[in-house]
């Protein structure tokens, strides 16, 4: 047999970690193990492995801090939102449709991802980062004053109020301003957040082992050295940055397409720092470290119930420690010399 | 007309006085403190408690949040970013994000999530008139404090010692070190500063706005942010411009054009300038070595 590579290993590792995590989950939800409130986050925690893993291909391989993620997610989840209610007639099959309007979100967080690409990675460093944060600010304070509404002529739309959408008598509002979209029909099922998150990785793990993965990664290491040898810069982190937005909006569109409302707000700053925080507590520009971390950054909250009101103050204890007993070299020392005082003795016995 | 240039500035002001903080903090410790927003926040409640259950004078409750702000800047910065000095600031950046995390919730279980209304400190001073516009108190004094903190900065920075050795450290702090310059008392003394003016900033900004919750402070924060990024960060006389710009665009959106879309406005106009610009209004160019 012939030898793999160390890359395509580790890309053969991910999947089947996403395909046993994926058994586990459903055994223990169907053994009633896990509770209402957990098994109602296993569609979410999907989603945001998806997010962590797309953010992951900016930050980490293109490395530019982007602190307006959850903007491409909200264009995905009201476009893809959308798309299914358009849709709902005309595909009357689910799963055909659930994969349709993800397709669209994809698309449409794409072309925001494009529009938003182009003057933005003009800028670099902490600049860049803001500018990622005004973009995500600029979406959800337009998606906040958005209806959109459909009757038999098809779609309407208006950034004014519901009653500007000049619909016929028997239209339907799908999105409703502040209020977001409602009454959607729940598609998502935790199969197709995993079929999501395989497909996800299968485009990075290609994509970063490729000639423009070796491109942007080179890019990220030295520009001008990269833009010496004749890598065009900008061609290359546009890739980037629009693939991670696409990925975004599909994730967003199945995050949306999971719940009956879902309001612009939910997709705010906060949001975005989430994400950016499984990024970095699973280490930047590690996959199955991204994967890893949101989903136990996801459940953590749940799992800390039983500290009830103190849980999110927990929650920030851990992140600070976390970072501090990652990032310090006193206390990272201090805890591989603990190790090597546990391994010691063992070695000894061995001998 | 010019009550709402009026109404900007002094909103304006407010932005500013928090870009200070902000545009100090990335000068001199080179990292984004996203818990600034939420220091306004415990600034605001500090003096709320103090003028509502102590029933302390104004003066008093101001100096009060300003203590407190100004101790918790300095433990913020011992407890939480001092063991992250030579980490990687993405890493910096998101132990911020958890004081911030920290900062809210615990105001969350003390305070409980119902706003508070905060009372307005500076209503029965007085009231100008200029032409049909009247100019409350809240934005004299708001305008007044900017001006005053903005000359006392300066000449702390230009004059004094411990000034002279925070614009060396923001420079180089390698060679501010073989200066003898004690970089870490330096770091201590900008984040107290930063804190205490983000204190008064929380009490102008709650006499001007008066509804107090655990998350008063995060969009004023970002938009301050915004600001110190908009003038050119870490330049103390850019913040300043910076906010008050913002501050007077985001009033005009209102008043103009839509108030729903007012963010986006103001948003979309740093992008603007950020395009033409890449540094900010007043920031330093950047040379690239190869």
């Amino acid at each position: 047999m012939k030898k793999l590579s160390k890359n395509t290993l580790n890309g053969f590792i991910n999947y089947a970690l996403v395909v046993v995590l994926f058994i586990v989950f459903q055994i223990l939800a169907s053994a009633k193990v896990l509770n209402n409130s957990m098994t109602g986050l296993l569609i979410p925690i999907c989603c945001y492995v998806v997010m962590a893993l797309s953010l992951n291909l900016v930050v980490g391989f293109s490395g530019e801090l982007s602190l307006g993620h959850a903007g491409f997610m909200s264009v995905g989840a009201f476009g893809g939102v959308v798309m299914s209610t358009y849709l709902s007639n005309a595909i009357t099959i689910a799963p055909l449709r659930l994969v349709v309007a993800v397709m669209f979100g994809a698309l449409f967080a794409a072309a925001a991802g494009v529009l938003i690409g182009v003057p933005v990675l003009r800028l670099r460093g902490d600049y860049l980062a803001i500018v990622t944060l005004a973009f995500g600010e600029i979406i959800k304070n337009i998606m906040n004053c958005m209806y959109i509404g459909r009757d038999s002529k098809g779609l309407h739309f208006s950034l004014t109020d519901e009653a500007s959408l000049n619909m016929e008598a028997g239209g339907v509002t799908i999105v409703n301003g502040p209020m977001g979209a409602l009454k959607i029909a729940k598609i998502s099922t935790f199969a197709s957040g995993i079929v999501l998150i395989l497909i996800t990785l299968f485009i990075i793990q290609n994509l970063v082992n490729s000639r423009a993965g070796r491109a942007i990664a080179g890019i990220r290491d030295n520009r001008i050295a990269a833009e010496a040898c004749g890598v065009p810069i900008t061609k290359y982190k546009l890739m980037a940055f629009v693939t991670s937005a696409a990925m975004a909006g599909a994730a967003g569109a199945l995050y949306g397409l999971n719940y009956s409302t879902i309001v612009p707000k939910k997709f705010d700053f906060n949001t975005s720092i989430l994400i950016l925080v499984f990024v970095v507590l699973g280490g930047i520009g590690n996959l199955r470290g991204s994967i890893i971390a949101a989903i136990v950054l996801t459940a953590l909250p749940e799992a800390l119930r039983q500290f009830q009101d103190y849980r999110m103050l927990v929650y920030a204890i851990v992140l600070i420690l976390v970072m501090i007993l990652t990032n310090n070299e006193k206390a990272a020392s201090f805890i591989s010399g603990m190790v090597k005082k546990i391994k010691a003795p063992k070695k000894e016995a061995k001998a | 007309m010019v009550s709402y240039l009026i109404n900007g500035i002094s909103l304006g002001a407010i932005y500013a006085i928090i870009a200070l903080g902000y545009t100090m903090v990335y000068g001199i410790a080179k990292m984004l403190n996203f818990a600034h927003g939420d220091v306004i926040m415990v600034g605001g409640y500090m003096a709320y408690c103090s003028v509502s259950y102590l029933g302390w004078s104004p003066a008093a409750a101001v100096i009060f949040a300003m203590a407190v702000c100004t101790i918790l800047g300095i433990t913020i910065e011992k407890l939480a970013y001092k063991p992250l000095r030579d980490a990687s600031s993405l890493a910096v950046l998101i132990t911020a994000i958890g004081v911030s995390y920290f900062l809210q919730n615990a105001a969350l279980l003390i305070f409980s999530s119902n706003p508070k209304v905060f009372p307005n400190l500076f209503s029965d001073m007085f009231t100008i008139k200029v032409g049909e516009a009247t100019v409350t108190s809240v934005a004299v004094v708001t305008i007044l404090s900017c001006i005053i903190i903005m000359v006392a900065l300066t000449l702390f920075t230009s004059k004094t010692k411990m000034g002279k050795a925070m614009r060396a450290v923001s420079e180089d702090r390698g060679a501010a070190t073989l200066m003898g310059i004690n970089v870490n008392s330096t770091i201590s003394v900008t984040f107290a500063i930063g804190s205490g003016l983000a204190a008064i900033a929380g009490v102008l900004l709650c006499s001007a706005y008066p509804t107090l919750m655990p998350t008063t402070g995060a969009m004023p924060g970002i938009k301050a942010f915004t600001a110190a990024v908009f003038g050119g960060i870490g330049s103390i006389p850019g913040a300043m411009l910076g906010g008050i710009l913002l501050g007077v665009i985001e009033i005009f959106a209102k008043a103009y054009i839509s108030t729903q879309l007012s963010d986006a406005i103001v948003f979309a106009v740093l992008i603007i300038v950020l395009i033409v610009k890449p540094t900010g209004l007043l920031g330093k160019k950047l040379t690239e070595k190869v």
